[in-house]
C-alpha cells in the first residue's frame, strides 16, 4: 500500500452490539484500520472517519440514540462533524445523529410493528457523497435490516429539501431497482433507507452494511462500496491538503 | 415540587401504534372512533428549597425541549404540582 492506513473510530455505548461487526468489517481493508472509541471519553485518537454502531444503546430507553446523543464521546463526535469529519451513523447509529441534530427527521416505529430482520435492497441514489462516491448511480445494493425503528419520518418542507439536494442517498426498492410494493420494510416516508446533511460529511443509514463484507459468506459482499469510498475520501483529502 | 410530563405524537406524525389500536377498536364493537394516539407520561421530583414556579417552570420545558420530548415527532405538556 502506498499509504498509511485510514483510521476509523467506532463508538461503543452500552449496549452497542454492532460495534465489533463495524470493526470488523474495516478490518477487511488493507488500507484501512479501527480503533474503538468508548462512550465515556472524550478524545476521538486522531480518527479519520467515525462509525456509530448498531444496538441498542441505552436499553433504547425514552427514544432509540436519545440517550446517547448526550454521552461525553457524541460532544466530541459532534464537534468532528461540524469541523467536517467523516460520519456515519448505522442502524442505532442513524437514530443518534437524528438525535443529536446531525441529520434532518427522526426514525419511529415501524409501520409494521414488527422488528424487522431481512434482507432489502437498496438503491444508490445519489454518488455525490463520501460514502457513496465508491457506487454507481442506480447501483442496487442487497444487504439486511434488523430493527424495530427504521420508519424515516420527516415534515414536508424538509422532505422536499432533501429531494432537492440530493440528500436522499440510499432509497429501498425491488431486485429490479424500482420502487415497489414491499420493498420497503418500515414504512419510511419516500423509501428512504439513508440521508446525509447538508454538507454531506454525515451520513445515516438503516441497514447493516458492516453485515456484507466478504464475498461468499452469507452476507455477501455489497456492504464495501460503502466503506471503500470513506476510504477513498480520506485519502484523497490528505493528498489534496498535504 | 411534582412534575408530570406529557409526551404524545405530533399531529400530522403517523402514529403507527395509534393506528393499530384504532384499527383493532371495532373489531370490539367500538365504532366511531377516531384519531387514536399513544404516547407517554414521565412523573418526576423536583428537591430545591429556593426554586420559584417561574424557574422550575422553565428548567422543565428545559428538560422537554432537550431530552424527554424530540420536538420533531412529538408534542410535550406538563403540570407541576407542589408536594
Amino acid at each position: 500500500m502506498g499509504h498509511a492506513p485510514v483510521r476509523f473510530g467506532v463508538v461503543v455505548f452500552p449496549g452497542s452490539n454492532c460495534d465489533a461487526d463495524a470493526y470488523h468489517a474495516v478490518s477487511t481493508f488493507p488500507g484501512a484500520g479501527a480503533q474503538y472509541l468508548w462512550h465515556k471519553d472524550t478524545d476521538l485518537k486522531d480518527v479519520q472517519a467515525v462509525i456509530l454502531p448498531g444496538g441498542f444503546s441505552y436499553g433504547d430507553y425514552l427514544r432509540c440514540g436519545a440517550i446517547a446523543r448526550f454521552s461525553p464521546i457524541m460532544q466530541s463526535v459532534i464537534d468532528f462533524a461540524h469541523e467536517g469529519g467523516l460520519v456515519m451513523g448505522i442502524c442505532n447509529g442513524f437514530q443518534t445523529l437524528v438525535e443529536a441534530g446531525l441529520l434532518p427527521g427522526a426514525l419511529i416505529r415501524n409501520t409494521g410493528l414488527k422488528f424487522v430482520c431481512r434482507y432489502v435492497n437498496l438503491r444508490v441514489e445519489t454518488t455525490r457523497t463520501p460514502f457513496t462516491s465508491a457506487c454507481e448511480t442506480g447501483e442496487v445494493l442487497r444487504i439486511v435490516v434488523k430493527h424495530n425503528e427504521g420508519n424515516y419520518t420527516v415534515d414536508p418542507e424538509t422532505l422536499a429539501r432533501l429531494q432537492a439536494a440530493d440528500q436522499i442517498v440510499l432509497r429501498y426498492v425491488d431486485a429490479a431497482g424500482e420502487r415497489a410494493e414491499g420493498a420497503n420494510p418500515n414504512g419510511a416516508l419516500d423509501d428512504v433507507a439513508g440521508v446525509c446533511n447538508e454538507t454531506r460529511n454525515v451520513f445515516g443509514m438503516m441497514p447493516h452494511p458492516e453485515n456484507s463484507v466478504e464475498a461468499g459468506l452469507a452476507g455477501g459482499a455489497d456492504g464495501r462500496p460503502l466503506f471503500q469510498s470513506i476510504i477513498d475520501t480520506v485519502l484523497r483529502t490528505a493528498e489534496v491538503t498535504s | 415540587m411534582n412534575v408530570r410530563v406529557y409526551v404524545t405524537p405530533k399531529k400530522g406524525i403517523l402514529d403507527p401504534q395509534g393506528a393499530a389500536v384504532e384499527r383493532s377498536l371495532p373489531n370490539l364493537g367500538f365504532s366511531g372512533v377516531s384519531g387514536v394516539q399513544i404516547g407517554k407520561i414521565i412523573d418526576l421530583t423536583i428537591t430545591a428549597d429556593d426554586l420559584t414556579a417561574e424557574a422550575a417552570h422553565a428548567q422543565v420545558d428545559e428538560m422537554c425541549r432537550r431530552l424527554l420530548a424530540n420536538p420533531i415527532i412529538e408534542d410535550y405538556t406538563f403540570t407541576i404540582s407542589e408536594g
